[in-house]
């Protein structure tokens, strides 16, 4: 029953955003892009065992390339978006090389400093990122995209990206990644080279960040230092975490909480950052499991 | 000379900050991430108790108190209920950092604070032909004061001993019948109140405004990760290390300063993951 339901529920739920007022479908468009965000937190956190702080970074840095790209040099959107990907992509595998041979808090710790370190230069490096003015850009105007249509291209390439994560991770390959994250020990004696399996888990979940932040650059036509600053990575991490880690899918369940929190939240008061901070220690006392984990465990009972 | 002196001195202030995060780190195995925010916040409460009092030592103790008062509802308050789980922790005090950092928005706004230099301190000091700040030389002072107090601590009394063996193995630790927990909250509360006192100084010679935490933060996490957790001498090291690059590379290169405290750093982590005096967990 579940199996037959869950594809025509997910459907409708694709397909609902069409027929509502243009508010919601660009909200809706903003949680399909955090949901690959956090797909691609997930990735790390939920296969490999290593919980990432630097995604906000890398997601920032395609949005910002991208937009750099298509206003500034003046390339056509669709080159500057793979741009943008493709400069995400090379700053995760540096952050990788420099971060795989670490694990639990250390990684951490690492990444979050190497996600502060664009973060510092995105604000001083004023003449090419415009500084705490952030870079403009009419992406959507010059593709001539509605919000609908925008909609529909958003939600095409994120079902593609959530394909290739969802076949990543049943892939032999996916399995040598949980195998890192069960122990790592018995994968390195059985022969895996763990580091190398590691770099490119972190490259692909690099890659699919920089897919979400080339989508942000066109959604919302604007790249400030508060898209790269560490907010941005705990968001990403957050919705990861609320979705569940380990469960992919989750990542939507946890976009649309926290986006639709924040949507809500926003209309009443100014104190976004202090509800997404008590939301995260909740979190963490009462269900680190994530909402779809508690779910299951739950249902398991 | 000059850009020296102001390498040394701003290394003081990141070893006050560092020293204590690495403290924490070391013992608690927690990455205190609300550290930035202490900091922050020791700052705005000297800035208010100064302007209040008209007293700089009242103010930096002040400061020290409250944020020692903060780091003690941290632990007992919130930490506490997550015990064991180390990543748990960490992200735990995120949170906290995001809900202090938005409370000091709301109380003290998003405006450019400075903590007012005391009148003893005001001025310069010549040096040959060199006129330097006298507040600048203080934090300096301050920063060695700080080394030798927290080395004579750590080496020479025995909640320094139990540190110490905190660091090395916690669970003998406690199989010889010491309250670890204890420990932790002391420590904990001793590395709070040195980013408040951070949070002053840094007040007074730099500026407080909403991000400079993260400014601050990033800057502990590289001392630390140069230096390796829990290690004092690691934290002064990587505090030198990081405050003269960052001071030169301002110089020299002025918008890509972070890339040059970014470049050792990553140099340091192909060869020793653990930083120069870390060891393993």
């Amino acid at each position: 029953m579940i199996r037959i339901l869950s594809p025509v529920l997910i459907g409708i739920a694709a397909l609902a955003p069409l027929v509502l007022p243009t508010y919601f479908v660009s909200v809706a468009t903003q949680i399909l892009i955090f949901a690959v965000l956090a797909m691609a937190v997930d990735l790390l956190a939920g296969f490999t065992g290593r919980t990432p702080l630097c995604h906000g970074a890398i997601f920032g840095t395609s949005a910002y390339v991208t937009i750099y790209a298509a206003s500034v040099v003046g390339w056509p959107i669709g080159l500057a978006m793979l741009t943008g990907i493709l400069a995400a992509t090379c700053l995760a595998m540096v952050f990788g090389l420099l971060a795989v041979r670490t694990s639990g808090v250390y990684f951490l710790l690492l990444t979050l400093a190497l996600g502060l370190i664009v973060w510092g230069v995105c604000l001083r490096w004023t003449e090419i990122t415009g500084g705490e003015n952030g870079l403009r850009a009419q992406l959507r105007e010059d593709l001539g995209l509605s919000t609908r249509q925008l909609y529909v291209a958003v939600l095409v390439t994120v079902l593609c990206a959530t394909a290739a994560m969802w076949r990543l991770v049943r892939s032999p390959f996916g399995l040598t990644m949980r195998g890192i994250k069960e122990g790592e020990g018995r994968m390195a004696s059985l022969g895996y080279d763990v580091t190398l399996h590691l770099l490119i888990a972190f490259t692909a979940s690099g890659f699919f960040a920089g897919v979400a932040g080339a989508l942000y650059a066109v959604f919302n036509d604007f790249a400030s230092p508060s898209i790269v600053q560490l907010s941005s990575s705990v968001q990403g991490l957050l919705m990861a975490i609320v979705g569940g880690v380990g469960t992919l899918f989750g990542g939507f369940v946890g976009a649309f909480v926290i986006i639709a929190m924040e949507q809500t939240v926003s209309a009443f008061t100014e104190r976004w950052p202090t509800v997404l901070g008590l939301t995260f220690i909740l979190m963490m006392i009462f269900a680190p499991e994530g909402v779809v984990g508690k779910a299951r465990l739950l249902l398991k009972r | 000379m000059f850009q020296l002196l102001n390498g040394m001195t701003f290394a003081a202030l990141l070893f006050v900050v560092a020293s204590g995060f690495t403290l924490i780190f070391g013992l608690l195995r927690i990455v205190n991430l609300a550290h930035g925010a202490l900091y922050l916040f020791g700052g705005y409460v000297g800035f208010t108790v100064g302007g209040i009092a008209g007293s700089f030592v009242v103010a930096a103790i002040s400061a020290m108190i409250f944020v020692a008062a903060a780091g003690l509802v941290l632990d007992r308050g919130l930490l506490r209920l997550v015990r064991g789980g180390e990543l748990r922790q960490v992200m735990l005090t995120l949170g906290v950092a995001f809900v202090l950092n938005d409370a000091g928005l709301v109380i003290w706004g998003g405006d450019t604070l400075t903590v007012p230099t005391p009148e003893a301190l005001q001025g310069a000091v010549v040096i040959g032909s060199l006129f330097y700040p006298k507040f600048r030389l203080f934090v300096l002072a301050m920063g060695i004061a700080v080394f030798a107090g927290l080395w004579l601590l750590l080496n020479k009394t025995r909640l320094g001993a139990l540190i110490r063996a905190g660091v090395d193995d916690r669970e003998m630790v406690e199989a010889c019948g010491i309250n670890i927990k204890r420990v932790f909250l002391v420590t904990f509360m001793l590395g709070s109140a040195l980013a408040g006192l951070g949070g002053v100084l840094g007040g007074t010679f730099l500026a407080l405004y909403p991000g400079a935490d993260a400014e601050i933060l990033v800057f502990s996490l590289a001392v630390v990760i140069i230096g390796g957790r829990g290690s004092l001498v690691g934290a002064a090291t990587g505090a030198l290390l990081i405050g003269l690059l960052n001071t030169f590379g301002q110089v020299w290169f002025p918008q890509l300063a972070y890339f040059v405290i970014f470049g050792p750093m990553a140099a340091l982590l192909a060869f020793r993951p653990l930083g120069l005096f870390g060891k393993e967990a």
